[in-house]
């Protein structure tokens, strides 16, 4: 039998042994009376629509047709004729196209700088006997406690000239002390012997920390990147609050202003000259400010409860 | 735990954490001298460690730090081109200014009672979710209804309010099929009376399914055989919820009701901003808000930082008594 075949076989039985533990009537819980079950069946429908009905109704009217719309009332959950012209008419550059390109940036700059922050503040507090290391914790753990306020923190941000600028969107939420307690009870779940064993072999800090211990980690950096690249897409504030240049707004700022507000998407301000429905506009904006988040949410489903246990547990 | 005789006859095995301290001889006296080493040492020693913890020190020391220390200018008749050094303390003015504003009481009075509500309707409701979700035999369903129930939770509220304002709104999709079929609604969304209630369905919509992890989680960690033997004296399904699955998930509830109860004076800060336009402030002004408009907005500094200064003292303060109160129930609580 070759080595292939051989993993090949632990790995189904490894992932097949798994779900059928839980499945199946434990012995103590007798068969519940059809209308228990049917009581049960109709609250999870009803829970189910609740939640997916805008969604739907969202992608249906931004991909309706001006007709279809008129005829339905302005809104449609299914379109006969789907056309993505709402979609082209704002991505074919000016307001809405411009807040998107500036959310994404913002969002993979500061994901990579809170990610590497957390990483490294995480791993040099979590090495027993750190020079320091317990102040800097209680440091890290004290921000749980209190907070410094919306007005002491603006007051800060423009002292140090940041107003109008990206690195207000970025530089204020840069860490989070519940992210940081997550990712360092990790590290220091990872067995002592396998930092020992890198050290008899000479490796420095670094090294341990590459070679080691982010390899290890890739699930709880997934959930922290994910909570991390979360906030920054939503970041819907602390834009409102530090920037007065509307070239500058995040496409959360962009969505309320044309669908909470009412501001009309006109034909310049698009670059175009024909203009879909309004609704269908709205909509669109709507689905493209969602659109990253169902890209990203289907991978990283797995990792994220265990993210919020261990935090949970330890902070 | 009571001292058992067991411990007290078996001699202490010793169990070094440093690896060289294996190999020295142990004495008291070697200990305090290694601890003694001098500073510099050991900073050399773990100066790349230190090298790693910097950019974070630097973060919070500048943005949270620094910013919570810039709170005495609540004791300040702040002038932004004095700055903090020259502006005038005026003492406890401003404290006593804000509690003769009308307009402050009435958001304290908003802030209460939306945290009143939130915690009758929006706090069980994971827990309710979370009991149903148990009760799902098919892993297959229960994954499915897990995996819709916590995708809102990764919207921000600019998206949450948009999409309740298309379905609740006064040209909403509800709203005009009800119309249709005769039953009148108005407009939910810009309806002063009902928009306390509101805000908690739109926080329920968008938290309550997330919320049930911490509670499965709980729950799976309950001994199987508990139900087992309850079954057997005759259990129905409900005192088996009632006297086994709800006792063994209390340290959890109440732990989240202690961390809820710190957060009494902030409700749902960006949620009330997108639409305190939309009812007006009578209804909608609450604490957080009321700091953002009457200082950032109006530039009255140093009154609305008493305010949030306030708010952030009452909410520690409550967290250190709910503690004390779950360890007077002898549960764990938060911290020790």
């Amino acid at each position: 039998m070759s080595q292939q075949s051989v993993v090949a076989r632990l790995r189904t039985a490894r992932s097949g042994s798994r779900p059928r533990k839980s499945n199946g009537r434990p012995p103590w819980m007798e068969r519940p009376h059809w209308y228990g079950q049917g009581t049960k069946a109709l609250a999870l429908a009803v829970l189910t629509v609740i939640v997916l009905y805008p969604f739907v109704l969202a992608i249906g009217t931004s991909l309706a047709g001006r007709e279809e719309l008129n005829a339905n009332g302005g809104y449609v959950l299914l379109p006969h004729h789907p056309t993505l012209e709402a979609y082209r008419v704002i991505l074919s550059g000016g307001v809405v196209t411009q807040a998107a390109l500036v959310s994404i940036c913002i969002t993979l700059i500061g994901t990579a700088l809170s990610l590497a922050c957390t990483v490294m503040i995480a791993y040099g507090t979590s090495r027993p006997g750190t020079v320091l290391g317990k102040p800097i914790l209680l440091m890290v753990l004290g921000t749980f406690l209190f907070a410094p306020g919306i007005i002491p923190t603006y007051l800060a941000v423009q002292q140090f000239k940041m107003l109008d600028t990206y690195a207000a969107l970025i530089l204020p939420v840069l860490l989070n002390a519940f992210n940081i307690v997550v990712v360092r009870s990790f590290f220091q779940s990872i067995p002592e012997e396998l930092y020992d064993a890198a050290r008899i072999d000479g490796a420095g800090e670094v090294t341990v920390l590459f070679r080691i211990v982010l390899p290890l980690s890739k699930a709880v950096l997934a959930v922290v990147g994910l909570f991390y690249a979360v906030g920054y897409w939503n970041s819907f504030f602390n834009a409102v609050l530090y920037l007065n240049d509307a070239g500058k707004f995040p496409i959360q700022v962009i969505l309320r202003s044309y669908v909470l507000n009412g501001q009309s998407i006109n034909a310049s301000a698009m670059g175009v000259h024909a203009v879909p429905p309004a609704t269908s506009l709205q909509m669109a904006v709507l689905i493209i400010a969602i659109v990253p988040i169902f890209c990203v949410y289907p991978f990283l489903q797995k990792f994220f409860v265990k993210g919020v246990l261990t935090g949970a547990v330890k902070g | 735990m009571a001292k058992s005789p067991v411990t007290a006859v078996r001699p202490p095995v010793p169990q070094p954490r440093d690896p060289d301290e294996a190999d020295r001889p142990a004495g008291r006296k070697d200990k305090r001298n290694r601890l003694r080493q001098p500073l510099r040492h050991r900073l050399k020693r773990d100066r790349a460690l230190l090298l790693f913890c910097l950019p974070g020190v630097l973060y919070f020391a500048l943005f949270f730090y620094l910013p919570l220390a810039g709170n005495v200018i609540a004791f300040q008749d702040y002038q932004p081109f004095l700055g903090f050094k020259q502006s005038p303390f005026v003492g406890l003015a401003n404290f006593t200014a804000l509690l003769a504003e009308p307009e402050f009481w009435s958001a304290v009075s908003n802030t209460l009672q939306i945290t009143a509500i939130q915690l009758l309707l929006y706090f069980p409701a994971p827990i309710a979710l979370a009991l149903l979700l148990n009760s799902l035999i098919s892993e297959k369903i229960k994954r499915f209804i897990q995996t819709v129930v916590y995708l809102p939770h990764f919207l921000s509220w600019v998206v949450v309010v948009a999409m309740f304002k298309q379905v609740l709104g006064g040209a909403g999709s509800v709203t005009t099929l009800l119309m249709e079929h005769g039953v009148s609604i108005g407009n939910v969304m810009t309806d002063p009376g009902t928009f306390k209630l509101l805000i908690t369905a739109q926080a329920i919509w968008k938290d309550c399914g997330w919320g049930t992890i911490i509670f499965l989680a709980s729950i799976a960690s309950i001994d199987m055989g508990q139900y087992e033997s309850a079954a057997m004296d005759g259990a129905g399904w409900l005192r088996r919820i009632w006297h086994i699955t709800l006792p063994g998930i209390r340290p959890v509830i109440l732990m989240l009701l202690i961390l809820r109860l710190g957060d009494i004076l902030s409700v749902g800060f960006e949620q009330i901003l997108l639409q305190r336009d939309a009812v007006g402030p009578d209804a909608s002004e609450v604490m957080d808000t009321y700091v953002y408009f009457h200082g950032v907005v109006d530039g009255d500094w140093g009154m609305s930082t008493a305010a949030g200064l306030m708010k952030g003292v009452i909410g520690f303060a409550l967290i250190l008594a709910a503690n004390k109160l779950a360890h007077r129930f002898g549960e764990q609580g938060v911290y020790r």
